[in-house]
């Protein structure tokens, strides 16, 4: 039954997919593509770019626009569930022990050590999309032709606006998005 | 704290809210549940948000819908942990549905390309704003164990790819190790 590969399928992809996003990629390939043969490898790399341009994890996207091609609204809704019981399960038992245990010194300072790491990895993630957004998908450049200063100058404004007034992300990001659409179609 | 029905209802709008704009998965939408939950709303503090990433970073499955599950399970428990899912999950079901149907035209569309490339430099700075805060707040408890793994993880992830999971493996480790070295000496003197 259709319903149950889909969501078997992207229970796996849920369950052994660790350090998310891009991580996840060569699973939701393995599955979809070589052993179901659901997408063919073209609509795959269509696949990734749509997960690109649009809001959410690639694991939850995938799920959604496979499940709703090999079997419509009720599949996606299938291989999206399937993609996010196994979360679910394994987040809630460790949340469930963290909170009861939490409190020990020595959980404490397993915690306490892994405060700089986690800082670490979201200073790594910004670094690498400030460098997609100033010099797109080669990466850092010293020529200053490749330089997009748009996005330099959108950076900055808006850096300087939330360091300042602390509005929503979310305005920072219409905003951007609004200008972005104006001067890009303009030049 | 409020009356759950509120609570519930703000974890879900957030999650949501949060879910709908953030392009580019788990590592983009961390902060911005930073600034929502622990800057804005006030329901979480700054270094408990940090465990509970840490726990959603090392789970199986989305990092997004992990903290999701982690900050509804620390507001509501059970019910709390589904509402935040739900919510995280639901805008990219919604969208990727209705793009799925006629993707050839979306992919193509200029304005659409012309506004993501435009929010790149917006989501740039959101991030910096919250590693600047975050960063600063270690640096300023001024424990040189804590600035030493910072400095260390930082280069081991973003020059040397370490996997993710050894990397929280060895830290959490040391942190114990360092915990227990503290106790025992302290018995001795």
């Amino acid at each position: 039954m259709v319903y149950l590969e889909l969501f078997f399928s992207f229970f796996k992809i849920g369950l052994f997919s660790i350090g998310g996003g891009y991580a996840a990629m060569p699973l939701i390939q393995e599955q979809i593509v070589v052993i179901q043969n659901w997408l063919t490898m073209k609509e795959f790399t269509d696949l990734i770019t749509i997960a690109e341009m649009t809001p959410g994890p690639i694991a939850i996207n995938s799920a959604t626009f496979v499940g709703n091609q090999v079997a419509g609204f009720t599949g996606s809704i299938v291989a999206t569930l399937g993609c996010v019981v196994p979360s679910f399960i394994i987040v809630l038992i460790l949340a469930r022990i963290y909170f009861r245990y939490k409190d020990l010194s020595v959980i404490q300072g397993v915690l306490e050590g892994l405060r700089p790491v986690v800082v670490a990895l979201i200073s790594s993630a910004a670094i690498s999309i400030l460098s997609l957004a100033f010099w797109g998908e080669e990466g850092f450049s010293l020529n200053l032709s490749d330089l997009n200063v748009l996005a330099v100058i959108l950076f900055a404004i808006s850096l300087f606006v939330l360091r300042k007034w602390k509005p929503s992300p979310i305005l920072i990001m219409l905003g951007t998005g609004l200008i972005g659409m104006i001067v890009y179609n303009i030049s | 704290m409020k009356e759950n029905k509120n609570v519930y209802w703000t974890l879900f709008s957030s999650t949501f809210m949060l879910s709908a704009f953030t392009f580019g998965g788990g590592y983009v939408i961390i902060p911005l549940m930073k600034k929502k939950f622990v800057d804005k709303l006030g329901w979480i503090e700054e270094d408990e948000m940090l465990n509970m990433t840490a726990i959603a970073q090392s789970s199986p499955g989305p990092i997004a819908v992990n903290a999701a599950i982690m900050i509804g399970y620390k507001l509501r428990g059970i019910i709390g942990a589904f509402v935040a899912a739900i919510g995280t999950v639901l805008p990219p079901l919604i969208i990727l549905t209705v793009i799925s149907q006629f993707y050839q035209e979306f992919k193509g569309n200029q304005y659409i390309g012309a506004m993501l490339k435009g929010m790149q430099g917006g989501i740039a700075a959101v991030i910096t704003d919250v590693v600047i805060g975050l960063g600063g707040n270690i640096v300023s408890k001024r424990k040189l164990l804590s600035n030493v793994m910072m400095i260390l993880s930082f280069v081991a992830v973003f020059f040397f790819d370490i996997n993710v999971i050894i990397l929280i493996l060895v830290a959490g480790l040391i942190g114990a190790l360092a915990v227990i070295y503290r106790i025992k000496t302290e018995r001795r003197t």
